[in-house]
């Protein structure tokens, strides 16, 4: 039996010819991740396993995006944990403020991972780089210390859903909405302990930008990762961002999938998920009034140089509803800088929006951003759980750029075609 | 063996609400504890007794990877976590640090708020005292059980570590 695209990373990766769903196996990673929430936990940890140095300086990366800039003394406080971890081990990719992004963000922009690459980061959303045709995942602060200390991690291969895409998306429809509306499809458990491959011919007319995001979210489907197929698009991004070696994995003629889905790009609508999961989707005809108090432009889903083009070109000579706050973070600061370029940056500003340094800040309610007892937010970010943004009672509602800067113009979840005509 | 009373809750408990991240600043157990499951159930901090064992249904732990979350529920004093099933990142993470997690669907339907459980961790036997029945989970593989028995991944890396001299 033939082996899936996420199998064969593992394998090689295991110094294995084959594996089988289920097994059990010690694989070397190519890049071990952390940020400020998680990192100072792994390096407690990774002391006290007595380790000395860090396996390879160059296959670590820590990037303080959570709380920072720092939000208050503890936070301060956690992220000097890692500056001296840092400067001790001599980690090359420890990025300060100044150069840091939101972490997933920025590692492929930076080309530390390429594809058949095996990265583990003690950040859920660590899966976005199956973007690239990576076997990516998130795990814990203690996986992460065993990592830095052994250059290895244990898994358990997984089975695979396979997502064959095939046709193109319609006018305003993102990746977002191709993620939330798939895991409205299967539910936040639908492809538990699983991957999700996505391959088809549809996959040409996806952006990279696309693919990172849905790639992202695939957690919130429970998978362990979410990996792309490698085409031209996949081989011209990494050309353009990394010099790094790589070695593209295809999965084999007869892998074995557990379910497969064929999706028409063309078929998807503009999809928002509502309070308090992101498989609560609903589509537009099913939405009504629903007057919002703040917008969120950014996070690791969609806080790239794309997804502010889409809001200037929805807010440009509007004005955002005088009662919505709107923030909008772009991910890096090379995004930040590009867009400044772009003139996007003014748009914001002259629509009456604020735009952020970057941070994850009010995605998972740390601070830039927090919303009081019974607000809204429209966020284009990945989770909308009880209290994620602020106030236990308040709501968080995911939409993709283009749905919450039509919604920041209107005051209420609104689709483009409302304020574009 | 472990013994306590169970403490239920239902689907998709996610680590924000386990640990919310406004909480996130700081790494210390206690700390986190005083905070734990509060945006789900505020009087878990004040009804938690030592032994104590949550009981819930599909997809416990879903969302971030903070490993604050199962500290948290470890530092409450909850002796072990029986659900239908567990989202993949908390389950690696409860492993490595060491708190107990048997996934057995049916004792986490039938056990009730308040019964007193027994959990055997080698045999993965799960015993509801109030009502005298009993349920086997499945048995951990293992690797898992030497990680489990070395005391968690810290206790493991640093034999395999020393082996290498």
């Amino acid at each position: 039996m033939g082996m899936t695209m996420t199998q064969k990373i593992l394998a090689a990766h295991a110094g294995l010819d084959k594996v089988e769903p289920g097994q059990l196996i010690m694989a070397n990673v190519d890049l071990v991740l952390g940020n400020d929430i998680t990192a100072p936990v792994a390096i407690r940890e990774f002391k006290r396993m007595g380790a000395k140095r860090v396996f390879d300086r160059k296959k670590v990366a820590l990037v303080p995006d959570h709380f920072t800039p720092n939000k208050d003394i503890k936070s301060a406080e956690q992220c000097k944990i890692i500056r001296e971890f840092a400067y001790d081990m001599e980690i090359e990719n420890y990025f300060e403020v100044g150069q840091m992004g939101i972490e997933h963000a920025l590692i492929p922009e930076k080309g530390l991972v390429v594809p058949g690459d095996v990265v583990i980061g003690a950040d859920s959303h660590t899966c976005t780089y199956g973007a690239l045709g990576a076997f990516s995942t998130g795990v814990g602060s203690t996986d992460m210390a065993a990592a830095m200390a052994t250059g290895q991690a244990w898994f358990k291969v997984p089975e695979a859903i396979k997502f064959v895409l095939k046709g193109r998306l319609n006018k305003w429809v993102s990746g977002k909405d191709v993620i939330l509306h798939i895991i409205g499809m299967i539910g936040v458990d639908g492809a538990l302990y699983q991957s999700m491959e996505f391959t088809g011919e549809g996959l040409a007319s996806l952006s990279m930008d696309d693919r990172f995001t849905i790639a992202n979210m695939a957690i919130e489907a429970g998978a362990k990762n979410g990996i792309f197929e490698v085409d031209d698009k996949t081989l011209e991004y990494v050309k353009e961002h990394s010099t790094k070696e790589f070695k593209v994995y295809k999965a084999d003629e007869d892998a074995r999938y557990s379910k497969v889905f064929e999706i028409d790009l063309s078929s998807i609508p503009l999809t928002v998920a509502f309070p308090h999961l992101p498989e609560n989707v609903r589509t537009f005809d099913e939405i009504g009034d629903i007057p919002i108090d703040q917008v969120v432009i950014g996070s690791c889903t969609n806080g790239r140089l794309s997804d502010l083009r889409i809001a200037a070109q929805i807010l440009k000579g509007n004005k955002v509803h005088p009662r919505v706050r709107t923030i909008i973070i772009p991910a890096t600061q090379r995004i930040y800088l590009e867009a400044m370029r772009e003139g996007l940056l003014e748009i914001f500003i002259e629509a009456g929006a604020v735009v952020s340094t970057p941070t994850c800040g009010p995605c998972l309610g740390g601070h830039m951003g927090i919303l009081a007892k019974g607000e809204r937010a429209v966020a284009t970010t990945n989770r909308n759980f009880v209290g994620r943004m602020g106030h236990v009672e308040s709501e968080v509602y995911l939409a993709s750029p283009a749905v919450a800067a039509a919604s920041a113009i209107t005051g209420k979840i609104s689709s483009p075609e409302e304020v574009v005509k | 063996m472990i013994q306590g009373k169970a403490i239920k809750y239902g689907n998709n408990v996610d680590t924000d609400v386990i640990i919310p991240a406004r909480y996130l600043n700081t790494a210390d157990p206690k700390e986190l504890a005083a905070h734990c499951m509060e945006d789900l159930d505020p009087e878990f901090k004040n009804k938690v007794q030592p032994g104590d064992i949550i009981v819930a249904g599909t997809n416990f732990g879903c969302g971030s990877s903070r490993e604050h979350a199962p500290i948290a529920i470890k530092a409450s004093g909850i002796s072990c976590i029986i659900a239908e099933t567990f989202a993949r990142i908390f389950y690696r993470n409860a492993i490595n640090i060491g708190l107990p997690i048997m996934e057995c669907p049916e004792a986490a339907r039938d056990i009730k708020d308040g019964d007193q459980v027994a959990v055997d961790l080698t045999t993965g036997e799960i015993t509801n005292l109030t009502t005298g029945r009993t349920y086997k989970a499945a048995p951990f593989p293992q690797f898992m059980q030497e990680l489990i028995k070395a005391g968690g991944l810290v206790e493991y890396v640093k034999g395999r570590m020393g082996a290498q001299g």
